[in-house]
């Protein structure tokens, strides 16, 4: 009797231990998830402030809110800061570090250790990028396009490629982490064919990283020496080739695309199933349909350069791998939509963010694929077109994916359920102010606006579709502040979670919420196939609504 | 709770006690080894891409600046560089050989081993410095501005060179020659750079792997690697070997381009 009187609190890996202290020497990979959810969310909000300075120039035709250069530094560093800062680390990095060793049934992590090392090397990057900005930033778009950026721009172009060097490294022991816990560390019984969808794609998306990210490094140190002791590798006028500095820039930036979709794609496999309370339809093709993602993304990246000059025979080549590649992302598509036919589906915050991502992906997929045609790549090349193209799926996508799955997993991680209402309020605001932002943007490029221009005085008759997009933008970002609130008003009012709010079928969902810091009292034997939700009861809700 | 449960981990609770290696998240020390060996191997699939970028673009520039890429690569130091590369090769033997003793359960002649490694590897740092140094004696470093190929004592256009340049038949049109000078100026300085990055980042490599090796060495003198358990010089050695496979397509990429005398 004695003994059941102390356990009245339950241990879980966030009353494990107290104090800073605890949290940043840390290896629990849940605690670890956490310290990057914080600091991703910060630098998601500078480079949100970018955004919001180019959404304002723009707003009228003449530039007069900025100068030409500081529009310049603007839209360089909103795209480094997202892509490099934000959407490369964001679900692989919180969710994945999260769920990856409980999907599984791991206590951790391969290497513990090292992952809190990835989350210190982010950090030192992001303050080296932070110092890069307080004192004057960069203006080489986030592209880095030589000889610009090693011979004529007067920014802080060194600073910033080291800092973008570093946040590689990070990426990196993360990636090689997930790959060698998900090898490794399988609890007795799960097999590759009983593995979640969620760690098939985040184990693509390792790949990606492990075998891209070290050449976009090696390409910026290169960068960076031309630029600091005055090389001619990649300047024309001394025999260097610009155009090999693009290959090797688009040789991991492509495949980069693919490291910030995959993991959105993984989120949408694990809640598509859920709310539609069936098994995910054709498993197998989705598992596999990862690796083809990450296979053949490899083989594409000379898509961005068709009016660079290279050859006409290896554009068409390029040309057709960048359709091949478009198969296995429609196979995803398809199969999450054969989930929900005829399925018992549920319209609760996870999946509107879901089927929004599944429809504003798709858009972003079939605009990339007028991209990947040779002929009209030349018409809309550096035009908005490709602006809103990109960001359908950057954001459409990767952030619709990544704020689902906040939400879905909010419970488990925080123990507390969010406020339902005011969850679908915001994915509704959310979609609306994306589409709002964007679809213009398609019909601008289409019109011929060029990206990156600060003044379009000379076509006045743009105006009306830039100030809906900054409309949009101001609707978008209420959208991102409104979970920012009641996300951190839930930690403490929120109604305490169940262990598995959504009967779910995943192994995180059998442990507490929030859960140990060992994940599980004792290691589970798995026996049963992912998604079997023919076997789960209805979620609480759910049965109170029929 | 059941009996067949308690039996199923007992053996496990054991070995975590018996040994002290075996961190808490594996299940067995097997587990942790195969993680630790994947890892490494992982590790050195993006060291390949790393290196690979450069690779590629020095073929590039090898294949269109030809002429230059190999003139620029017999300034090279043929007999120190092949030197050097026999002594990466015997640290690579050492390093296999301790991997042995451990293996035997010899502990000083892992230790003696794992010493022969970090002379060999300072000794091949220390050659390669040197090499630098001549570099930079015959003004060959590219970001300096006295950098020249064109004329003094560093000149790459003298005797069989010029005949394999083109430069002799152009003695009587000034300005072509000229024009061709400043361009194998231009081009042998890619060269350089290429050598420059290619080889220092391979020390670079070398000195974090003479580091690790230090830390390996004295964990080999405190007896703390056994028969079982000698995981972090296993994979340390991986590291090792790698560098020195880099190495090996380092040097007759950069070193022996075209050595036929008069070609």
């Amino acid at each position: 009797m004695a003994t059941t009187a102390v356990s009245v609190e339950q241990k879980n890996y966030i009353n494990a231990e107290y104090g800073i202290r605890s949290w940043l020497f840390t290896t629990d990979h849940k605690r670890i998830a956490l310290l990057y959810l914080i600091s991703i969310t910060a630098m998601f909000f500078i480079g949100g402030f970018f955004a919001l300075l180019i959404r304002l120039e723009l707003l009228t035709p003449a530039g007069d809110l900025l100068t030409a250069d500081m529009y310049n530094k603007a839209f360089s560093m909103h795209g480094q800061v997202m892509v490099f800062f934000f959407l490369v680390p964001s679900i692989p990095a919180t969710l994945g570090n999260f769920l990856i060793p409980m999907m599984i049934g791991a206590k951790d992590l391969a290497f513990p250790r090292i992952n809190l090392l990835s989350w210190y090397i982010y950090i030192a990057a992001a303050c080296l990028y932070l110092w890069c900005i307080a004192t004057g930033g960069v203006d080489t778009g986030w592209t880095f396009y030589t000889p610009f950026s090693s011979q004529f721009s007067n920014s802080h172009v060194v600073e910033a490629a080291l800092a973008i060097f570093i946040a590689g490294f990070s990426s990196i022991l993360t990636g090689l982490n997930f790959v060698v816990t998900v090898h490794r560390m399988r609890a007795p019984g799960m097999t590759w064919s009983r593995l979640p969808l969620f760690v098939w794609s985040h184990y693509a998306t390792s790949i990606i990283m492990l075998l891209g990210t070290p050449v976009i490094a090696i390409t910026l140190v290169l960068v960076a020496l031309e630029r600091a002791l005055n090389l001619g590798i990649f300047d024309p006028t001394r025999g260097g080739d610009p155009v090999l500095f693009q290959h090797l820039f688009w040789f991991y930036s492509h495949p980069a695309v693919y490291i910030m979709i995959l993991p959105s794609m993984a989120v949408v496999s694990e809640i598509v199933p859920c709310f539609s309370r069936k098994r995910i339809f054709g498993y197998t093709f989705v598992a596999i349909a990862s690796i083809a993602i990450a296979v053949i993304g490899f083989l594409v990246w000379a898509h961005h350069m068709f009016v660079a000059g290279i050859s006409l025979y290896s554009a068409l080549v390029f040309s057709f791998l960048s359709y091949l590649v478009a198969v296995p992302s429609a196979i995803k598509v398809f199969n999450w939509t054969a989930t929900m036919y005829k399925g018992s589906v549920s319209f609760s915050t996870p999946m509107l963010y879901a089927l929004g991502f599944i429809g504003l992906f798709t858009i972003g997929g079939l605009t990339g694929l007028f991209l990947a045609c040779l002929g009209v790549d030349v018409h809309v090349h550096d035009t908005y077109f490709v602006i809103a193209h990109f960001h359908y799926v950057m954001v459409g996508g990767a952030v619709l994916g990544y704020l689902g799955g906040i939400h879905f997993w909010w419970p488990k991680i925080s123990g507390r359920m969010y406020p339902e209402s005011w969850g679908r309020l915001a994915a509704i605001i959310v979609f609306i102010g994306f589409n709002l932002t964007f679809f213009p943007q398609f019909i601008l490029g289409y019109l011929g606006m060029p990206r990156r221009y600060w003044d379009y005085s000379h076509m006045p008759e743009w105006q009306g579709l830039n100030v809906l997009s900054t409309a949009g933008a101001s609707i978008l970002a209420v959208g991102y502040l409104l979970p920012m609130v009641y996300m951190l008003w839930s930690l403490r009012y929120g109604k305490p979670a169940p262990d598995n709010p959504w009967q779910a079928t995943g192994l995180e969902w059998r442990t507490a919420s929030p859960p140990p810091t060992f994940n599980f009292d004792e290691t589970p034997e798995v026996t049963w196939e992912a998604y079997e939700y023919e076997k789960m009861p209805l979620p609480e809700e759910v049965t109170l609504e029929r | 709770m059941s009996d067949s449960q308690a039996i199923g981990e007992t053996p496990l609770a054991i070995e975590h006690e018996s040994r002290p290696e075996l961190r808490h998240h594996f299940a067995d020390v097997e587990q942790q080894r195969n993680a630790a060996s994947l890892g490494m191997w992982w590790f050195l699939g993006t060291e390949i891409m790393f290196f690979g970028g450069m690779f590629c673009g020095y073929l590039v520039y090898r294949r269109i600046y030809f002429p230059d890429f190999a003139v620029a690569s017999r300034s090279l130091d043929l007999i120190v560089g092949t030197f050097n590369t026999t002594v990466l090769i015997c640290s690579s033997l050492t390093v296999a050989q301790a991997v042995r003793a451990a293996q035997l359960g010899k502990r000083v002649l892992q230790v003696r081993m794992l010493l022969l490694t970090l002379v060999f590897g300072l000794a091949f740092l220390g050659i390669k410095a040197y090499e630098w140094g001549n570099k930079y004696k015959e003004h060959h470093i590219p970001t300096f501005s006295d950098y020249n190929v064109i004329s003094g004592e560093g000149s790459l256009i003298k005797g069989d060179n010029a005949k394999f340049l083109g430069i002799d038949k152009l003695r009587n049109d000034p300005a072509k020659l000229r024009q061709r000078e400043a361009e194998i100026q231009q081009r042998t300085k890619i060269f350089y750079s290429l050598y420059f990055a290619l080889t220092g980042m391979h020390a670079i490599h070398m000195v974090v792997g003479v580091g690790i090796f230090t830390v390996i060495t004295i964990m080999a003198y405190q007896g703390k690697f056994t028969p079982e358990y000698h995981t972090p010089l296993e994979i340390a050695g991986l590291y090792w070997h790698f560098v020195d496979i880099v190495w090996i397509y380092l040097f007759p990429l950069l070193y022996l381009i075209d050595r036929r005398p008069g070609a």
